[in-house]
């Protein structure tokens, strides 16, 4: 049956009907909904874990037991979960293990650029790259079998454009699986030197098998048409091209990027004048046929960064402009900001008026870095607040001390925060740790975590009691406040921040788009009342704007938290009933 | 048949998404090949949200670039304005004139660019400004901009009105059906 569906979804139902048992995956945009949609299928178990290495672990030990399992992340999840996967790659698989890798040129939501490919290549796997829904449709189903024809785990790379980009898949039925029964296999299975050396073997035996394959595999394919003009490529870039060109020139679509055909690409080559290698990201594919002895034109006409797309292709091949309509309006920046009522913004208002320095973390969270609040110092990766404050404190002079703090969300503080936590007790540094808790996985659409009590099926499950996690790793000092009083959350925050021990702050609401939440009816400003004082203003709450040199609140928008009424000195934010 | 090419531009959270899915579920009925893309994330928290459709004999990129949108839909008039450049030479704007401030614009560091319609109308875009917001009121919720939009597309194409109304009833929530079908009815004869 046809369908229009998003590439992630295409994934989902792919590995479906390829017979997956289980998924077990850390949410992360441009990957979450691979996983949220194979949680609607009842027959197979889904879960959300705390982190991307978690996840893979679990894919291993269910691979282990015989079943076919995968799990998905986005580029920088793949870092954290690279230490299973690595050795993975010398165990091998007894079920089929499928790893989605979503990538995010242009970083449309992420704090980096990494390209996947160099994992595949530096972990010995097979790599598989569709370039719209109907490939990733195809490429997943087909991947389990690869995986366990070859005794490895298989890498799918994504990436945003084809991960969030509907195209029309022709969808079919599931194939049961068999499981493998479970054999103790200590020499394939037991990683310790003696075995993984040999092991070591096996995968370099696997690669060069692997490379036979990928010679006549159903993922790579060469279209030859005129001779003048050949294009190597991969993944949406080859939708780009053939936007541009259609049929009229060859090109080698590249559907495993690892390990790369030589033959195919060599003789490729030879049958055209000029060779081009159009890649997103990272040049594994020119850099590749270099060391067959080519000089493709690559790099040094397309960029090394963000997202290509059809103009980048039309104007690298210098094909006319066309004509476009300009305003002379200067059309002012609409970046995401915090919402409406959202829980976080009385924290960051907090600490931006008490000059605060903020070790910050990854969530929606890190909005609190733009104008106006501009209360983050520093994002690096998930849970480094934690971690990097303890540093920080340790290399600050005595008077920065009492005056920087880390923010983590709940997620995030599962996810990889607890253990900076404990480095933080253990190693003794008096730095004070502001958990976001609002109650969900906010950033990437609403996903439950360890700390909500509920699972992927919105089921009641275990939850993780944060203060007592907090107590148990040795922090003493846990104090729980709620961020629409902003009164207390001056007071406990000065309190902790004077302390000469490390401490711990729960800031505690949840996010305010929940279906659960109950807002409150719209605030108005009483325009007799208002100065002008532009106070409100400075929470950057987009309910709250200047018109006609008095504040107003957008009666759409206003949740009625409060918090700027707090703030008004004049008494000018009322309820709309008075 | 040549491609068509259509942008749905507006502010997170104004249900550009919902658009772009009905429009792609009656292409595909339609019988066309058909890509839609979008971006999640980051970018909907009260960000700019564009989607991209394409709809024709054979559709291969998933994006509309540059002086190549035959109609761009804006569900907002600073975003008409952000996203002009991609209309093709002769393609159509539909625009709701509802104007919602960016935050350099809520704290003062930048200007709405209120104006910005007349100038494009001066420069010869083929621009039919209404006000959705006020229509999807009447329809009874603010909310349903994005159904008021469509509706006044859908009634440039040459596709029957129950074909657009049933991939809408193949959309929505149920309870929410009602106020759909009457915010469609209204744009559509608006």
């Amino acid at each position: 049956m046809k369908k229009l569906l998003i590439g992630n979804e295409a994934v989902s139902r792919g590995l479906y009907e390829g017979g997956i048992e289980l998924v077990s995956s850390y949410p992360g945009t441009p990957s979450t909904e691979i996983t949220e949609f194979l949680a609607k299928y009842d027959d197979i178990h889904s879960e959300w874990a705390p982190n991307e290495k978690v996840a893979l672990e679990v894919v291993f030990g269910a691979s282990l037991s015989g079943v076919r399992a995968a799990c998905a992340m986005k580029h920088v999840g793949l870092n954290v979960a690279a230490d299973p996967l690595f050795t993975l790659s010398y165990t091998g698989v007894t079920g089929g293990i499928v790893v989605c890798v979503a990538d995010d040129p242009a970083a449309h939501s992420s704090q980096n650029e990494q390209d996947s490919r160099h994992y595949a290549i530096g972990a010995k796997l097979p790599m598989l790259e569709p370039s719209d829904s109907a490939e990733a449709y195809e490429f997943s189903k087909s991947a389990f079998e690869l995986s366990e024809k070859f005794d490895t785990p298989v890498l799918l790379r994504m990436c945003t454009r084809v991960a969030h980009s509907q195209s029309i898949v022709d969808v079919g039925e599931r194939q049961a699986s068999e499981r493998i029964p479970y054999e103790k296999n200590a020499a394939k299975y037991v990683m310790m030197p003696a075995n993984a050396k040999k092991r070591h073997v096996a995968v370099e035996e696997r690669m060069k098998a692997l490379k036979e394959f990928a010679e006549n595999c159903p993922y790579n394919k060469a279209e030859y048409a005129d001779s003048d003009i050949g294009v190597i490529t991969s993944g949406t870039s080859y939708e780009y091209i053939k936007e541009v060109f259609g049929d009229t020139i060859s090109i080698l679509k590249i559907g495993m990027p690892n390990p790369l055909p030589d033959k195919l690409i060599i003789d490729f080559a030879a049958k055209v004048k000029k060779l081009y290698v159009i890649e997103e990201l990272d040049p594994i594919i020119e850099n590749h046929c270099r060391t067959l002895g080519l000089k493709p034109i690559g790099k040094e006409k397309f960029s090394l960064l963000g997202e290509f797309s059809q103009e980048t292709v039309a104007k690298a091949f210098n094909f006319p402009q066309k004509p476009i309509v300009k305003t002379d309006a200067e059309v002012p920046a609409r970046p995401p900001m915090m919402c409406s009522g959202c829980p976080h913004r009385g924290i960051y208002y907090t600490l931006a008026k008490n000059k605060i320095t903020v070790i910050g973390d990854i969530g929606c969270y890190t909005l609190g870095a733009v104008p106006p609040l501009n209360a983050v110092d520093s994002v690096l990766c998930m849970g480094a607040s934690v971690s990097g404050i303890h540093g920080f404190l340790h290399g600050s002079p005595d008077a920065q001390k009492n005056k920087t703090v880390a923010v983590i969300g709940d997620s995030t503080f599962i996810h990889s925060g607890v253990t900076g936590l404990i480095n933080i007790a253990y190693n003794g540094s008096a730095s004070t740790v502001i958990i976001l808790d609002n109650s969900i996985t906010g950033m990437t659409g609403h996903q439950q975590n360890p700390t909500t009590g509920f699972n992927i099926k919105g089921d009641p499950a275990g939850k993780v009691d944060l203060e007592s996690l907090c107590r148990a790793v040795g922090i003493n000092s846990v104090r729980v406040v709620d961020p629409y009083n902003l009164k207390q959350c001056d007071e406990v925050i000065k309190e902790e921040l004077a302390k000469d021990e490390p401490s711990v702050i729960i800031s505690r609401r949840p996010c305010v788009l929940l279906k659960h939440v109950k807002t409150a009816p719209p605030l108005k400003v009483n325009a007799d009342k208002c100065r002008s004082c532009k106070r409100c203003m400075g929470l950057g709450c987009p309910s709250i704007s200047m018109k006609n040199g008095k504040a107003t609140i957008d009666e759409t928008l206003c949740v009625g938290c409060g918090v700027c009424g707090e703030l008004c000195a004049f008494g000018a934010i009322e309820e709309r009933n008075v | 048949m040549k491609t068509v090419n259509i942008m749905i531009v507006g502010v997170g959270g104004q249900g550009t998404l919902l658009a772009s899915k009905v429009l792609g579920k009656v292409m595909l009925e339609e019988g066309y090949d058909v890509k839609v893309s979008e971006v999640h994330g980051m970018s909907q928290r009260g960000g700019s949200v564009v989607t991209y459709v394409r709809f024709g004999d054979k559709v291969y990129s998933p994006i509309v670039t540059e002086g190549e949108a035959d109609y761009i839909l804006a569900f907002e008039k600073a975003e008409a304005a952000r996203w002009i450049k991609n209309l093709k030479r002769g393609g159509k704007l539909i625009v709701n004139t509802q104007e919602i401030d960016p935050m350099p614009v809520i704290i003062g560091s930048a200007v709405y660019p209120s104006d910005v319609l007349a100038e494009l109308k001066a420069k010869g875009v083929d621009l039919d400004a209404l006000d959705a917001l006020a229509i999807a009121k009447r329809a009874g919720s603010a909310k349903a901009v994005n159904v008021v939009l469509l509706a006044r597309f859908a009634k440039l194409l040459d596709i029957p009105e129950e074909k657009w109304l049933a991939a809408l009833k193949d959309t929505v929530a149920p309870k929410f059906l009602e106020l759909n079908e009457k915010a469609f009815a209204l744009g559509y004869d608006a």
